[in-house]
């Protein structure tokens, strides 16, 4: 009981000691709303360096340069909408893992419900002629029968 | 028949637009930029702290802004190419030293030449966001109204220079005379 007392404390001391000597990007706000602003921001803003990955995860240099003014930005009371119009006008639509619905992306929205709808339709069709076509389901025959029975008796 | 072709036709769809899909570089991102004025700026320049370079020593003419670093190696495959471009006279060749160290970046330019009318130094990429650059070398075209006409992400090659600029710049000329 006791060396496990210690051993618990030992690993704690070592979190907390690994806790203090490792600082990345220390960021201050003024309020929680404001973080949790950061947090939501950083996640949905795409890295153009890495590109499968937003600028929260991402290493790249380019990231924690944007990371930095988003960060900014919500110091000086920027709003969500003004922060994303910054990063849209320098990177383009690009930078937006919800890009928005616009000439150029109603494909790219669309399609899932153009190919869902189409799934949907193919097989209420399939469904409806396979119902309604008797010849599809053609009875056994003396052999098949006879065959079958074996097959079933057999266990 | 058309039970088969049907899913063939599908299926070759399906090769060719995964076909085009492959061909194209991901890395590319069209700029926003291009069409809309230059971002305003004003740095000192890499040559002498004490002077700088601003967006209205760009405009007035047709002129070249090039985003490089030293420790880009796309940057050091392109040089020579800015090089022969500057000598060639035609427009004149800006950069945008791109969060790099001064003497690293001064002896680059002693070593293999120096194709720039002058350097911004961007040390900590401030210019560079506003100008969204994301991969060096990028080389922007500027009209003498200042607005960005074209942008090119990676090395400017000879070809890539005779094919896509050089007639953007003849025609930026022609419009003007």
């Amino acid at each position: 009981m006791n060396t496990l007392r210690v051993m618990t404390a030992g690993v704690l001391l070592a979190l907390a000691a690994s806790a203090t000597a490792i600082v990345f990007e220390q960021r201050e706000f003024a309020d929680a709303e404001q973080l949790q602003r950061y947090k939501t921001l950083i996640a949905e803003l795409r890295c153009l360096v890495c590109q499968n990955q937003n600028i929260a995860d991402s290493n790249a240099d380019l990231a924690a340069d944007l990371r930095r003014e988003v960060h900014r930005m919500i110091g000086e009371g920027k709003s969500d909408d003004t922060i994303i119009d910054f990063m849209v006008t320098r990177y383009g639509d690009f930078v937006l893992y919800r890009p928005p619905l616009n000439a150029k992306t109603v494909l790219l929205w669309g399609a899932p419900f153009v190919l869902g709808l189409g799934g949907v339709i193919l097989l209420l069709v399939q469904l409806r002629r396979r119902h309604s076509d008797p010849a599809t389901t053609t009875p056994l025959d003396a052999e098949e029968r006879a065959r079958l029975r074996s097959l079933l008796d057999a266990d | 028949m058309t039970r088969y072709l049907l899913p063939l036709g599908v299926f070759i769809a399906l090769v060719l637009f995964l076909g085009v899909g492959l061909g194209l570089n991901p890395r590319l991102v069209p700029s926003p930029l291009v069409g809309k004025p230059l971002p305003d700026f004003t740095l000192a320049t890499l040559r002498s702290p004490d002077k700088t370079l601003a967006r209205k020593d760009l405009t007035g003419k047709v002129s070249l802004l090039n985003a490089w670093a030293t420790w880009c190696v796309e940057c050091r495959r392109e040089h020579p190419v800015l090089v022969a471009i500057a000598a060639q006279g035609k427009v004149p060749v800006y950069g945008l030293n791109y969060k790099d160290q001064r003497p690293d970046a001064l002896q680059w330019l002693q070593r293999l030449g120096d194709p720039y009318v002058a350097s911004a130094f961007d040390a900590d990429g401030r210019v560079g966001l506003d100008l969204g650059v994301y991969g060096l070398p990028e080389t922007f075209l500027v009209d003498e109204r200042g607005m960005i006409v074209y942008k090119h992400i990676g090395p400017i090659s000879r070809e890539i220079w005779e094919s896509d600029f050089v007639p953007v710049i003849e025609g930026l000329r022609s419009a003007s005379d």
